[in-house]
């Protein structure tokens, strides 16, 4: 917890003796607050790929999308040479691959949500693994957590080696319409106020709650109708604050990216691989290479 | 024309669903002068500081900055000229680091950007934080985000500063710093505390609001020293202008 002791906490004795009470809340605060200011911090760094213009990389994202989604259902082979393109902008942009997995884990209820019933709806067997037939359902769903994955991933990273600052930006400049921009950047500033909020929240219950005393639906309730009414108040004084500095919806940079010839290559690069990695099944070539078999 | 001037004349002010929270206020605040607004919690100090940058807007009357009322048209001019410090830095305080913070300000006035690199490194250096520049603003103690907070409002280079509960949640180190740092100012200053003894050592002037209204404006010495006056309107006298011994700032 040390970004938590370290932070605009009131009295870090009182917060140690709520954490000792083993809190849900309490936890679940301390790590979803440094996980929100890390992938911030992560955003506000210098690397070649952060200053780099972001409408390259915006446009080099929805293409690798784009080329994920338009392979047929079953594929599974073919999409894992994709794993390339998040792994080496994560490397390059000095991103922890483990911290984008863990948020990509949070997000998997979702597809598999989308996928799960797929074995039961398609249960014909499909091809044969050591002697036992996988049918095309379970096929299916494995496919749909890959380009889940792929695609989430991506979009993590390009979030956290960006920063929501440049990457507003770069929309902005694609000429996505400025009201959705705004919109996009004061959810994301929202998303803080309510983590701070509801971990203040959470402190006070952990004080108050015994150790064993379990949050009823009616404690529940009332807690988060107080969440959303102090992050209410909270965001107008974060908002007067930004308006009081002259803020009217658009936002301006320190350091305006200028668009060089390398950001091109990158972009032509990237598309030449995922061209590749599409019509030919990379994965399988490999493979027949390899241990010399596949027919 | 000078924009240091800040005026109420008869404002009176009320919540939707509610009564009347400042009632038929009054006063004239002059160029570089140094205000202490006090008053005990629910006075309305608070709600008076959200209508000098047009955050809220007089039910009647009208408040004038420089010789300009401040109306739909010319709020933009007045937050310009007008600097708030938020009670909470953390309210005021959100880029992914310092340095963009005190940006955030000039580059919204549309200055070009070497002008915003200079403001920026002239307002950090003024309150004293050049060294933590590149750091992010939530990892700040109390003081550093507070001496920030303030860097982000000088870099607008606003002629008045208005600032609530400057001192609160500051160590007496941190707190003693700022303290020189606001005296230090050339700016007309409006500070909203509940800390009377950093009005004796800043403020020239003090004016006591009470229920919606200003129940005394004058000198702060004279006003602090006023043990009837002051008790009358929840407030004590501040311990260093209660008996004749000597109080230094060291």
């Amino acid at each position: 917890m040390a970004v938590e002791s370290e932070g605009a906490v009131e009295n870090n004795g009182v917060v140690r003796t709520a954490m000792g009470f083993g809190s849900i809340m309490n936890n679940s605060y301390g790590i979803g607050r440094m996980g929100i200011w890390r992938m911030d911090e992560m955003g506000g760094q210098a690397t070649p790929l952060h200053r780099m213009d972001a409408r390259i990389k915006i446009l080099t994202v929805f293409i690798f999308i784009g080329f994920v989604m338009s392979f047929p259902r079953y594929e599974i082979s073919a999409l894992m040479p994709f794993f390339l393109f998040p792994l080496v902008l994560m490397g390059r942009a000095g991103i922890p691959p483990s911290y984008i997995f863990k948020k990509v884990l949070i997000a998997s209820p979702f597809a598999l949500a989308v996928g799960i019933f797929n074995p039961w709806l398609d249960p014909a067997p499909m091809i044969r693994v050591g002697g036992i037939f996988v049918s095309g359902g379970w096929l299916s769903f494995l496919s749909i957590l890959i380009r889940f994955s792929l695609t989430v991933s991506v979009a993590l990273t390009l979030l956290a080696c960006t920063g929501i600052q440049r990457l507003c930006d770069g929309m902005g400049r694609m000429g996505v319409p400025q009201v959705l921009v705004v919109q996009l950047q004061l959810l994301y500033r929202y998303l803080f106020v309510v983590v701070e909020e509801g971990g203040r929240l959470g402190r006070g219950l952990a004080l108050r709650a015994g150790p064993r005393s379990r949050i009823t639906l009616r404690t529940y309730g009332a807690l988060v109708g107080h969440l959303l009414l102090r992050s209410l108040d909270r965001a107008q004084r974060v908002y007067q604050a930004m308006a009081s500095r002259g803020y009217t919806g658009e936002t301006r940079m320190m350091h305006p990216p200028v668009l060089r010839r390398v950001d091109l290559l990158f972009l032509v690069g990237w598309v030449l691989f995922f061209g590749v990695a599409r019509y030919w099944n990379l994965a399988g070539q490999m493979g027949r290479l390899l241990i010399g078999g596949g027919r | 024309m000078s924009h240091h001037l800040i005026e109420a004349r008869d404002v009176w002010f009320a919540y939707p669903q509610g009564a009347d929270v400042l009632r038929g206020l009054s006063f004239r605040i002059t160029h570089g002068e140094a205000v202490g607004l006090i008053g005990c919690n629910g006075a309305g100090k608070s709600t008076l500081l959200m209508h000098l940058n047009g955050f809220l807007t007089p039910r009647c009357g009208e408040i004038r900055i420089g010789d300009t009322p401040l109306t739909a048209q010319t709020v933009a001019a007045a937050r310009r000229a007008v600097g708030v410090v938020f009670q909470d830095p953390d309210d005021q305080l959100f880029m992914p680091t310092v340095a963009e913070d005190v940006a955030f300000g000039p580059l919204n006035l549309g200055l070009p950007l070497d002008e915003v690199a200079q403001r920026v490194g002239a307002a950090l250096e003024r309150v004293g934080m050049t060294s933590v520049r590149e750091r992010p603003p939530y990892k700040l103690s109390a003081g550093e985000k507070r001496a920030v907070a303030i860097a982000t409002v000088l870099a607008m280079m606003p002629d008045i500063l208005v600032m609530d509960e400057p001192t609160s949640s500051l160590d007496s180190r941190g707190r003693r710093r700022l303290i020189e740092l606001l005296r230090g100012f050339e700016h007309t200053r409006i500070i909203a505390t509940h800390d009377l003894e950093l009005v004796v050592e800043i403020c020239s002037r003090v004016l006591i609001m009470d229920e919606g209204r200003i129940v005394a404006d004058g000198p702060a010495r004279t006003i602090l020293g006023d043990r009837e006056l002051l008790h009358a309107h929840g407030l004590e006298r501040p311990h260093s202008l209660s008996h004749a011994h000597a109080h230094t700032a060291e």
